[in-house]
């Protein structure tokens, strides 16, 4: 029997905001527990918690990324329930009024192409976190409030998805967004990105949704793909030996490459949310909206699709010089000096990104587009080799020299001077009478040893054309 | 609308409060009181009032992003039952 895999993804992303979202405490990542706190994130009592305008913000800008209607009128609601990182019993989220509703994500291209809806994004504080102890005889857990009160957007996709990898293109795509538009810095493992997936499988062409199954507790965009891979096969297999799925949160496990049941004990949830008394509802303008829909920057699939029709690039080569907004700025700052596109990308693509750690850090990378224009630009000319440019270039990674300077010291230009190349190629073949003779009676790949050899006589610094030319016309 | 024991029983439990039988009872009792005051205020027509999320007009209150000094961690561990290791420690969550 063949099954349809239904695929719903909940993404909290944090807010890359200063302070939290509700008063003056810093969101500062690795501070020491408890010292980012205060009277409103612990929840004590008389306080008045005040949304901070960034969080607003930039919520929307991520709404308005994502092809969202915004809320013109929006509210916080308080969700009831009891946990030790939860100080006031209850979290400040949005239940029926949320900033953004709506939206898409687009996912493969061409005739695979498909657009995956958004259910809805939401604003909402973060909770505390707790570290267990291993100890039975402890038996304690430790409460950190750092976190608490840490903004989030909540970003709800509706249930569209039918593939590991479908959600692996996803989720990238909504990162890629959310990075560009500078609104979260989506870092797994500092917890600023956590993506909960939401499962079930039904028999193909059935109209009946299955029992949906969450799994929680993923690190990695990869480590999403392998749970959910292993869940389809894991519900597969019961289905086939006709079990019955059970209703529950299932917990990943990296190291055994599985998932395990959480098997908390099952309260009826009862949120009983209601409108939150301290906080005022929101109301966005038009010009609000319109003025940050105006100061959103070209989005990655915008620049990808201009990449290809403005500079003749691949899809692939648009696609990874537009998967970070530096790069692709990068990118573009150099050919703004006069460099072929296509020379460019494969430089930085082949060359480049090989030499740097992280593509979002290039703004700091030694070699400045300048530079990389100029060093180009020498290519181009003739004045050095491909070859010798890659040289060039690792001394400019090292000592942020400029290219020229570099050439002109080491004596690096290139030996155009057909005199100078015809001395060197004389040598050659008198040292190779064999292959010389192979190629005048027509072996064509016996060129190749002996440009090699004149190459290497002339340390790599005659023109490879010149050298092919002139053993072509001595010999034939 | 008529409070049961259910319903007390199953408040109680979403409050965390522990109730003996009594408390049961009485609370029964006093929240079904409560709730057949309240039921006056059906009699007046509501047809044409719109739902109130909020009884005060005021509407987009923020603050700008600023950080703020957070308080001392000596001040929390003053007001936690149990503080060690600067975590305020709570019974093992069973997970
Ligand atoms: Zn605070």
């Amino acid at each position: 029997m063949k099954f349809d895999v239904v695929i719903g993804l909940e993404v909290h992303a944090q807010v890359n905001t200063k302070t939290k979202i509700f008063c003056g405490c810093s969101t500062e990542f690795g501070a020491d527990a408890n010292t980012q706190t205060c009277p409103v994130c612990l929840g004590l009592p008389g306080v008045l918690p005040v949304l901070n305008e960034k969080v607003l913000e930039k919520s929307v800008l991520a709404g308005l990324a994502m092809n969202c209607d915004i809320n013109r009128y929006s509210k916080f609601d308080r969700k009831n329930y009891f946990y030790p990182d939860l100080p006031k019993a209850y979290q400040i989220s949005q239940f029926d009024k949320p900033i953004c509703i709506g939206g898409y994500i687009r996912v493969g291209n061409g005739e695979n192409e498909k657009k995956i809806r958004l259910n809805r994004i939401h604003m909402e504080e973060d909770a505390g976190k707790s570290i267990h102890s291993d100890d039975p005889a402890v038996a304690k857990s430790f409460v950190d409030f750092n976190r608490t009160g840490v903004p989030l957007m909540e970003i709800v996709s509706e249930p569209d998805m039918s593939s590991a990898s479908e959600v692996y293109e996803y989720l990238t795509n909504l990162k890629q967004t959310l990075k560009y538009i500078n609104v979260s810095d989506c870092n797994m493992e500092e917890g600023s990105l956590r993506c909960d997936v939401n499962i079930s499988l039904k028999p193909e062409g059935s109209e009946k949704l299955g029992d949906k199954v969450e799994i929680k507790n993923m690190n990695s965009f990869k480590a999403v793909k392998a749970a959910i891979e292993y869940e389809i096969s894991r519900q597969t297999e019961m289905l086939e030996d006709g079990e019955k799925i059970v209703q529950e949160t299932r917990l990943w496990n990296p190291d055994k490459n599985r998932t395990y049941s959480m098997r908390s004990k099952e309260e009826a949830h009862d949120y009983r949310y209601f409108p939150d008394p301290d906080l005022p509802p929101v109301i966005c303008s038009e010009e609000y909206i319109s003025n940050l829909r105006n100061s959103l920057p070209e989005l990655p699939e915008a620049k990808k699709n201009r990449f290809t029709a403005e500079y003749g690039l691949s899809d692939y080569d648009a696609g990874v010089l537009t998967s970070v907004r530096q790069l692709a700025g990068y990118f573009e700052e150099v050919i703004k000096l006069g460099i072929n596109p296509k020379k460019c990308s494969n430089w930085i693509t082949s060359e480049l990104l090989g030499k740097i750690e992280d593509a979002e850090k290039i703004d700091s990378f030694s070699v400045r587009p300048a530079s990389l224009a100029k060093l180009l630009k020498l290519i181009d000319d003739d004045t050095i080799s491909g070859k010798i440019a890659k040289t060039v270039f690792a001394e400019m990674i090292e000592t942020s020299q400029e290219a020229d300077d570099i050439v002109e010291k080491k004596g690096l230009r290139q030996v155009t001077d057909t005199a100078e190349i015809e001395k060197i190629i004389d040598d050659i073949i008198a040292a190779n009478p064999q292959p010389a003779e192979d190629f005048k009676n027509g072996n064509d790949k016996a060129i190749g040893f002996l440009v090699g050899q004149a190459m290497k006589l002339s340390q790599g610094k005659a023109n490879p054309q010149i050298v092919n030319r002139i053993i072509t016309d001595k010999l034939r | 609308m008529a409070i049961d024991r259910k319903t007390i029983e199953r408040t109680a439990e979403l409050a965390n409060l522990h109730l003996t039988e009594n408390e049961k009872i009485e609370y029964e009792k006093q929240l079904n009181d409560i709730l057949n005051y309240v039921e006056k205020i059906r009699e007046v027509d509501t047809s044409a009032v719109k739902a109130t999320d909020y009884i005060e007009e005021i509407k987009n209150v923020f603050r700008e992003d600023v950080i703020l000094e957070s308080i001392n961690r000596d001040e929390i561990e003053k007001i936690a039952p149990e503080f060690r290791n600067g975590h305020i420690t709570v019974p093992k969550i069973i997970e």
